[in-house]
């Protein structure tokens, strides 16, 4: 698709970084809410390339990373004792809960299975008809329709072996979490393109008012992303609050409807814990009661004491923005990629993994620019 | 896991039966299978935004084309940037 390596030029983000340069006369901290463009501000080096007066932090919105360490607990029991098929995204089965990940609990003979889409685990329930699947659907608003759907097709197809362990979590309730805390510096956020283009822009309206925060829909390309950073500075320099949307050709300002009505046939609100962060009221979605049969969570009703974080990770205060991951007296020695001792340093979209990988993020030195490799 | 790559529908096709309507999609040189359930007015040809298995949102190449033009943009014709603007609220 042309335009997809478009948003990759060298030439426009050069533009875009000069013209950065140009707008930004004050120091201004800006939050970036979604960890996939966390990962793709310090994949593509753009932090580096940003004026030093722009502070760019990395918000709550890694599913994986928020997904509570007692839940992980008990997929890995309904797939070390139950006997269930476990199906998840590969992020998440990386995960360590407080004994075990569940990949550790494939290593060690439980059917867990990486899948790419939750519609495959429907197809493995219906091929496997004496086995019960489940599947671990965590995810934002963007995930949603299609954990969504793989409920409705089940239910279409009268397969009797298929549940959901459901820990969805919301957006704006985060951003309004991070707002309230007494420690926040932020002056502005990008909003995660991709949950708009399911949710719409409306829900946004009441923060910007609120807070007099600008907030800018923001896609994920680095030339989406230098673009949806100017837009945002801008109104910051000239002292205005508004939502304004980047990433018209994906995002219309109503969403997308459908994909709504059908979350709604599946989900409801609630509260919801984020792991590291604690209980945010409203902030999450869980299987109607009238569709308990494939609510794993109901379906298998198990209950497993709450194991304690990692006193010494920090993550609560990572995923809130207040702390960087290099703050982090355990980044890099206690705390790898490969022995992780909090969610953030185990997925690739988590701020702490991604600091990690790329590591000169925080430098301001020209030669580590890895502009060459957009 | 909350990448969403855009790609072509190559054809639609139906499944389980016929109970399950699902679409091939070409992203580059691979095709995977997608569901349309939320963009029921795609057609074969259209660009979608896929997200595990399921299209999220019909692209939109004009858009996508406009936006390259920002940068021209900004300066000299500031009331079309404002075009974008959803809400006004000076602080
Ligand atoms: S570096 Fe590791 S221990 Fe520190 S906050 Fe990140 S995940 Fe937690």
């Amino acid at each position: 698709m042309k335009h997809l390596t478009e948003y990759r030029s060298v030439e426009l983000v050069e533009q875009y970084v000069a013209e950065l340069h140009r707008t930004a006369t004050r120091p201004w901290t800006l939050m970036e809410v979604c960890g996939g463009q966390t990962h793709s501000l310090v994949k593509n080096g753009l932090l580096n390339l940003l004026p030093p007066s722009i502070t760019m932090v990395h918000g709550p919105g890694c599913p994986v990373c928020v997904t509570p360490l007692n839940l992980i607990d008990k997929a890995v029991y309904l797939a070390e004792e139950r006997g269930v098929m476990l199906c998840s995204f590969g992020d998440m089965i990386r995960v360590p809960g407080s004994q075990k990940s569940l990949l550790d609990a494939k290593a060690a003979g439980a059917d867990v299975r990486i899948l790419y889409s939750p519609l495959e685990a429907v197809r493995l329930a219906r091929e496997n008809p004496h086995r019960d699947v489940v599947f671990f659907a965590v995810g934002f608003e963007t995930t949603a329709p299609a954990n969504a759907l793989s409920v409705l097709q089940a239910r279409q197809l009268g397969l009797k072996n298929y549940s959901i362990l459901a820990s969805h979590v919301l957006v704006p309730p985060a951003m309004e979490a991070v707002m309230q805390d007494a420690d926040t510096n932020i002056q502005s956020f990008l909003a995660a393109g991709h949950v708009c283009a399911i949710m719409g822009l409306d829900e946004y309206l009441p923060l910007v008012r609120r807070y007099g925060l600008p907030i800018v829909v923001t896609g994920f390309e680095p030339v989406d992303l230098l673009q949806g950073i100017l837009m945002a500075v801008r109104q910051l320099e000239r002292g205005e609050a508004r939502l304004e949307n980047q990433y018209v050709r994906v995002v219309r300002p109503e969403g997308n409807p459908e994909a709504r009505r059908i979350i709604g046939q599946v989900f409801e609100t609630v509260d919801r814990e984020w792991r590291g962060i604690g209980t945010i009221p409203g902030s999450g979605w869980a299987v109607r009661p009238e569709l308990a049969d494939f609510d794993a969570d109901k379906k298998f009703a198990v209950t497993i004491a709450k194991a304690p974080e990692c006193p010494d990770c920090i993550a609560g205060l990572v995923l809130k923005g207040i702390k960087k991951p290099h703050e982090c007296s355990q980044f890099g020695r206690a705390c790898t990629p490969e022995r992780p001792l909090g969610a953030p340093m185990v997925s690739s979209e988590g701020a702490c993994a991604a600091y990690y990988h790329f590591a000169s993020v925080e430098t301001q030195d020209v030669a580590s620019l890895q502009i060459s490799k957009l | 896991m909350c990448l969403a790559i855009p790609g072509k529908i190559k054809s639609i096709d139906y499944q389980y039966d016929g109970l399950v309507r699902m679409a091939q999609i070409s992203f580059g040189g691979i095709t995977k299978e997608a569901s349309l359930d939320m963009v029921p007015q795609a057609q074969v040809g259209d660009y979608v935004l896929v997200h595990v298995g399921v299209a999220i949102s019909v692209v939109d190449e004009e858009e996508a084309q406009k936006s390259f033009q920002y940068l021209a943009e900004i300066g000299e014709l500031d009331e079309l940037t404002e075009s974008s603007q959803i809400d006004r609220h000076p602080l």
